[in-house]
């Protein structure tokens, strides 16, 4: 059970590497990294991976994958197979199921299903309040215990500032850190898309940045009295990096990420009323995009997560106001990434790799997200220059909710290793080039 | 002449010779319904399916006789809110009609975009007969061919569109049709109530009801809804109507050839006193009848202007 990794552009930046060398496997273990590995004998197998890059299993921290409860848009397995199919061999998902994954049940029911699909490693993230309803807090030693990695009430703000104050202390106390969504409802209420000129042309109600902003302050100022660590979700604005960005110079324990459609789209998406352009926090503008990217490269923003939230093609055919909130990512944000922020020239491929490696794993706790000796074989091999129009009849999600279809996109996952199994990934459209 | 589109959903992207083709096309067409019998044979033969997903007397109605009118065969269908109450979709909707095989579908829906939406799916031709508080592009075009009518042009009118901006659907299409034509259009109206970065429309902004009086050529008064204050955006109707209702005192200050529209219905005492809205200044009731033209225009045109 020996796998060599041939060739490839080995890039890990927990180990602060990129380099020409060999990885060899056995047990679904890393045990030598060194240049020109030679084959010892027969049973070793051996991956050429000339002219990819090779980087530690990427790790989506924000995913969603429907069950228990909403089978119809996911599943465990579905989703599992999305995350493979786009080079990620760990995902955390998050709590708001049916029921909420408030208990130890729920916890151990997607740890099972997890294990029987066999594919990807899942996390689970337990709810902080009891049914996300904002008041009493989830049984988080429990939780922990079950194998839940961090607690959020995605999805929900916890609206009362003294439940969220005891939500960080006591979650601190077990070294759990907080996923904060950050919305004031009051403020959004109704709302459906970023409120700026464009809402304005189209008619449609809108959610003004502060609506995020209030909230970032809130839960920083909430960081900064109780000492937790708090990880912000899907940041959209320039507003809260700038928030971010002056609570790390604080030395506040804050953690942010972006997702792959905040930083590639902006309002003006919407206007054509396609639902797949629904998302919460929704596209904001031009220059929001910019704070965002410019705050992955100067480091106040420390991950890309997918927030993938798959939804049926029958829910997103409804009316814009009717249709539910989010895309789907699994599958394009490593793409969107490469495209978006490396090709372009505004992050350095190693950093990119950090805010989808070590940096979630550092947040999580994992001991994951890199190649060192002794490490569990997760790898993701990368073609970086490979052109994809993407296809989403080719994504293994139920879900085909993503307004990236038929965009072209630059840079694929083609094989994901997990534990030393090797997967084939990538296929999520149509090459545009002819390969060999 | 034809328009460029099988549709006619929004005045956003409409090139202005179809806003012209249109104009003309209603002219001609509003002696139709001064014959004594008014009906033409133009349409005989085509099916008008008028999809109400809100409730309306005034266009249902005037697209229901724009139709027969033009011998078609018009029906009616109102869907009680939404289809989503019977968990289908709009796109089923739309393909259930589909194979009823109507020529057009006119269509009034809460959500915006719910016409752009409809079009997508469907090969006949649609008409957005108002679509949340997005586009009423119908509307724009009786609004414009009133003005013109009375005017006799466009171009470098002062037009003061007065109420809740942010909820209505006709300010938007009047708008983009009265700036693509050359008018100068402000808006007045409470803060609470002007949408964001309105002026980058290339509109002026005004809070200020008197302010704007002595220069208007033309005031287009909307509808407030009275249930607005209940929500937060002013105190009271009181309140409201008093800094932005208009009564023949605050007109002193007008031009003696101010025309004052309202797309209806009426709030009396509100945002018009009885006075204005009966008063010598008001073309109310001319905007309905052009509204008919306007219609049957549009089926004309988009029928591909038919005759038999």
């Amino acid at each position: 059970m020996r796998l060599l990794i041939k060739g490839a552009r080995v890039i890990d930046p927990a180990q602060g590497l990129d380099d020409g060398l060999d990885i060899l496997l056995q047990n679904g273990k890393i045990v030598r990294i060194a240049p020109d590995i030679a084959p010892d004998n027969d049973d070793m197998r051996i991956l050429s991976a000339e002219n990819k890059i090779a980087a530690p299993g990427l790790i989506d921290m924000h995913t969603h994958l429907r069950e228990p409860g909403r089978e119809d848009k996911e599943t465990i397995l579905t989703g599992a197979k999305a995350a493979i199919n786009g080079g990620f061999t760990s995902i955390a998902c998050m709590a708001n199921t049916a029921p909420v994954n408030d208990n130890q049940a729920v916890t151990d029911f997607i740890l099972n299903q997890a294990q029987k699909a066999g594919l990807c490693r899942v996390y689970p993230i337990g709810s902080i309040t009891k049914k996300l309803a904002g008041n009493i807090l989830s049984e988080m030693a429990e939780l922990k215990d079950a194998g839940v990695i961090a607690v959020s009430d995605d999805g929900f703000t916890i609206a009362n500032a003294d439940v969220m104050r005891r939500a960080l202390e006591y979650a601190s106390m077990l070294n759990l850190p907080v996923i904060c969504h950050c919305e004031d409802a009051a403020l959004s209420k109704d709302g459906v898309m970023h409120e700026g000129l464009m809402s304005t042309m189209l008619g449609l109600k809108c959610i003004p940045a502060q609506a995020e902003e209030i909230i970032v302050a809130r839960d920083i100022a909430l960081a900064e009295l109780t000492g937790a660590r708090i990880h912000i979700a899907h940041v959209s604005t320039a507003g809260s990096v700038a928030l971010i960005r002056d609570a790390k110079l604080r030395g506040i324990q804050v953690t942010a990420e972006v997702t792959p459609h905040h930083f590639s789209l902006t309002d003006e998406a919407v206007s054509n009323f396609d639902t797949n352009t629904k998302v919460n926090p929704p596209l904001r503008t031009k220059s929001d995009v910019s704070a965002l990217i410019e705050g992955l490269a100067d480091g106040a923003i420390d991950v890309i997560a997918s927030d993938h939230a798959p939804h049926t093609t029958a829910e997103k055919e409804l009316e814009y106001n009717y249709a539910p909130f989010g895309m789907i990512g699994l599958e394009t944000s490593l793409a969107l990434t490469l495209t978006k922020l490396v090709h372009s020239g505004t992050l350095s491929l190693k950093s990119a790799i950090a805010k989808l490696t070590i940096n979630p794993a550092r947040i999580l706790g994992l001991d994951k997200g890199t190649l060192k000796i002794g490490a569990d074989a997760d790898i993701t091999i990368i073609d970086i220059n490979k052109r994809i129009t993407v296809d989403v009849a080719c994504f293994r999600s139920k879900g085909k909710n993503s307004p990236f279809n038929k965009w072209e996109v630059q840079g694929i996952p083609v094989y994901t290793i997990v534990g030393g199994k090797i997967h084939p990934s990538g296929e999520i459209g149509t090459s545009n080039v002819l390969s060999f | 002449m034809s328009l460029h589109s099988k549709n006619f959903l929004e005045i956003r992207p409409l090139p202005v010779e179809d806003i012209e083709l249109i104009l003309a096309t209603s002219e001609s067409l509003k002696e139709v319904s001064s014959r004594d019998i008014k009906k033409v044979p133009t349409l005989r033969g085509k099916t008008i399916i008028n999809l109400f997903y809100e409730a309306s007397t005034r266009t249902r109605t005037s697209f229901e006789i724009a139709g027969k009118r033009m011998s078609a065969d018009v029906i009616n269908i109102s869907a009680s809110s939404s289809s989503v109450t019977k968990g289908e979709s709009l796109k089923d909707t739309a393909k259930n009609l589909q194979a009823l095989s109507p020529d057009i579908i006119v269509i009034r829906h809460p959500a915006p975009g719910a016409a752009r939406q409809l079009a997508r799916t469907l090969d006949c031709s649609i008409i957005n007969a108002g679509d949340g508080a997005h586009e009423h592009p119908t509307q724009a075009m009786l609004d414009i061919m009133t003005i013109k009518e009375k005017k006799g042009y466009i171009k470098g009118l002062n037009v003061a569109i007065i109420g809740d901006i942010t909820h209505s659907r006709v300010a938007r299409s009047d708008i983009w049709a009265l700036t693509k034509l050359g008018a100068k259009v402000t808006v007045v109206g409470p803060k609470t109530l002007i949408p964001p970065y309105i002026e980058k429309l290339g509109i002026n902004v005004s809070y200020e009801l008197a302010e704007i009086i002595p220069s208007a050529d033309v005031i287009i008064m909307l509808r407030i809804q009275k249930e607005r204050h209940r929500n937060g955006f002013f105190p009271s109707l009181r309140e409201y109507s008093k800094l932005f209702g208009l009564n023949l005192t605050k007109l002193k200050s007008a031009k003696a050839d101010l025309l004052i529209m309202h797309p209806g219905p009426v709030n009396r005492g509100i945002e018009l006193d009885p006075e204005v809205a009966d008063g010598p200044y008001s073309v109310i009731l001319e905007q309905v009848s052009n509204g008919l033209a306007v219609r049957m225009s549009l089926m004309y045109l988009l029928l591909g202007g038919i005759t038999i």
